[in-house]
């Protein structure tokens, strides 16, 4: 069952050839089976699952329901879900039962799902390793040793080992797409403001975006139709038409324009992960497509800019954190300061402080034009590059991560060689543009992703491609050895 | 640039962080090589261009000053560490 798409699971469900208590059950067996070896979730709701699943079951009974209705799928425990705790992976928020559910959540609750638990992350979905999780990190499914990518470890790590029929995630430099890569899923990061942030807990409000983890792009359409769209209680969601992702999932791919940035091939990439990267364009081409060389001369810069951006608006973000009105509080304050200093001091890892700190400086009077305001003004650069781009060609190909999964430890204690792990991927979110990373074979028996950058609202246009060539090729049907 | 272990604490303290003495030579070398990565930025002439605060061109909407929730007192403060009389309790601020 575990190794069905949506739209399989959805026609069994209303055939009844299926229930949704069955598959609930089903998943929930595999969870407590097989996460030990894998920790990818931090909370597993069991009651409330199976309460879920057999509610769905009345309603599919009655002809009812909507387009998930009895889907179980697993939340990253950044998106506040009620009445359960939603940590974010911190000790700070180890205790923070929800009182309200993101506007990610109510939709896909609206639409019939099933909510198994909320997956595991790294600490405020700062990381790319899933190693800065007080949970503890997440391990690969194709190899224990090796790490699942990051910050939406614990989803991707859950959808690849067939532990619940797909997840949400979110990225802001990467933290959808890179564990995607690296677990042989379907991850796409919509377009900055295509998906509500309310009740997502906040790290980088000007790049943060919410997006499905699946098996294919099919599944990602069918969820991202129900995800997306205008938000009032957002001040940044766009008020743009959601157009029918799945109905333009077949389109011909005859004439499109693809560029291959040389930026994206040079220097730190695996030449192995160039080659795979060669293969699929070559399937594209077998589809119509026309492939030209681009370049994103300033797409260098963006690890540099995306380390002021981002620790900066962290910084004001975090601040809420205060101890007073959620969140850890420190034994014994002596006054107001010590409660505030050693409750985020007791709370925070030290991925995050380090975040809080950098942002802290380059927002620190005297600093502020040198690095916050140097970087918004490399951020246009970054954009107008794309800009161009999008004049020339239709969409923009190439590696999702320059690595594939890398041994558990390697870069825990060195942040700026795990910062280069999004070297690929950052730019999409400086420039708040769309992209979607697929599996495109192995290297050594581990995952390699494609990544497809799309223009702005451009979500149809990147899943038509993805699923064309899904069609074609069984790259997005590999799993795991020993999850099967 | 380099920071010493008298910038991380001025840091810590403006970021309202506890750091014990004996992390301070390991924040001060992190938060270096951070700034030394970022300090690529130089490389580019910007002084022409605009700066770039957000991905969409997009002014934020106002809404009618009217209350839009219902109040909520109870339910949020049952997750607060310290609260009495519906009032959230902190330590002594004045004497």
């Amino acid at each position: 069952m575990h190794d069905k798409t949506i739209a399989e699971l959805v026609a069994n469900l209303r055939r009844g050839d299926l229930t949704s208590s069955d598959l609930t059950r089903h998943y929930l067996e595999r969870i407590e089976r097989l996460d030990p070896r894998l920790n990818s979730f931090i909370s597993v709701d069991m009651a409330g699952a199976m309460a879920a699943a057999r509610r769905a079951d009345e309603r599919l009974r009655q002809g009812e329901g909507g387009p998930l209705t009895g889907i179980p799928i697993a939340h990253k425990d950044i998106f506040c879900t009620m009445g359960m705790r939603t940590s974010c992976g911190s000790r700070m928020l180890d205790e923070f039962i929800a009182p309200y559910s993101a506007a990610v959540v109510e939709r896909l609750e609206q639409a019939g799902v099933v909510v198994l638990g909320k997956t595991n992350m790294d600490e405020f979905a700062m990381g790319s390793s899933n190693e800065t999780s007080f949970y503890g990190p997440v391990k690969s499914p194709w190899d224990a040793r090796c790490v699942p990518g990051g910050s939406s470890g614990g989803s991707a790590a859950a959808v690849a080992a067939g532990l619940c029929a797909a997840a949400t995630g979110t990225d802001t430099g990467g933290s959808i797409r890179q564990p995607a890569a690296l677990c042989a899923i379907t991850g796409l990061k919509p377009t900055y403001g295509r998906v509500s942030r309310w009740g997502m807990v906040a790290f980088a409000s000007s790049l943060d975006q919410a997006g499905p983890m699946t098996r294919n792009a099919r599944d990602a359409a069918i969820l991202l139709q129900v995800m997306a769209g205008f938000d009032a209680r957002d001040s940044t969601s766009a008020h743009e038409p959601v157009p029918d992702y799945v109905a333009g999932l077949e389109a011909d791919l005859k004439g499109l324009r693809i560029g291959l940035p040389k930026e994206y091939f040079g220097e730190g990439l695996d030449p192995r992960i160039a080659t795979a990267v060669e293969t699929a364009v070559k399937e594209y081409e077998r589809l119509g497509a026309t492939v030209v060389e681009i370049s994103l001369p300033n797409s260098p810069l963006s690890v540099p800019t995306y380390y002021v951006v981002a620790p900066a608006e962290c910084s004001s973000n975090l601040a809420r954190f205060d101890g007073v009105r959620y969140g850890h509080r420190c034994e014994d304050p002596r006054d107001l300061e010590d409660m505030y200093k050693r409750s985020r001091a007791e709370g925070f890892g030290a991925e995050v402080k380090r975040r809080i700190m950098i942002g802290t400086y380059v927002l620190s009077a005297g600093y502020y034009d040198a690095y916050y305001l140097k970087a918004q003004k490399i951020r246009r650069l970054i954009s107008d590059d794309f800009r161009r781009a999008f004049e020339q060609v239709d969409l923009v190909m190439g590696p999702t991560s320059p690595t594939t999964a890398f041994p558990l430890g390697d870069k825990r204690d060195d942040p700026v060689a795990m910062y280069l792990n999004d070297i690929y991927t950052i730019a999409a979110n400086l420039a708040g543009l769309p992209a979607i990373s697929i599996p495109i074979g192995t290297v050594s028996g581990m995952p390699v992703g494609l990544q497809i950058i799309g223009n702005y609202f451009e979500e149809g246009r990147l899943l038509n491609a993805a699923h064309k060539l899904q069609q074609l090729t069984d790259w997005h049907l590999a799993q795991p050895p020993g999850f099967e | 640039m380099s920071l010493d272990r008298t910038d991380v604490e001025k840091i810590a303290h403006l970021a309202r962080l506890a750091i014990s003495d004996d992390e301070k030579d390991r924040y001060a070398a992190d938060l270096s090589n951070i700034l030394n990565l970022v300090e690529q930025m130089n490389a580019v002439d910007t002084s022409t261009v605009v700066p770039m605060a957000h991905p969409l061109h997009m002014v934020q909407r106002m809404r009618a000053d009217e209350p839009s929730e219902q109040d909520q007192r109870d339910l949020f403060q049952s997750i607060a560490p310290a609260t009495e009389d519906g009032l959230y309790l902190v330590p002594k601020v004045i004497e």
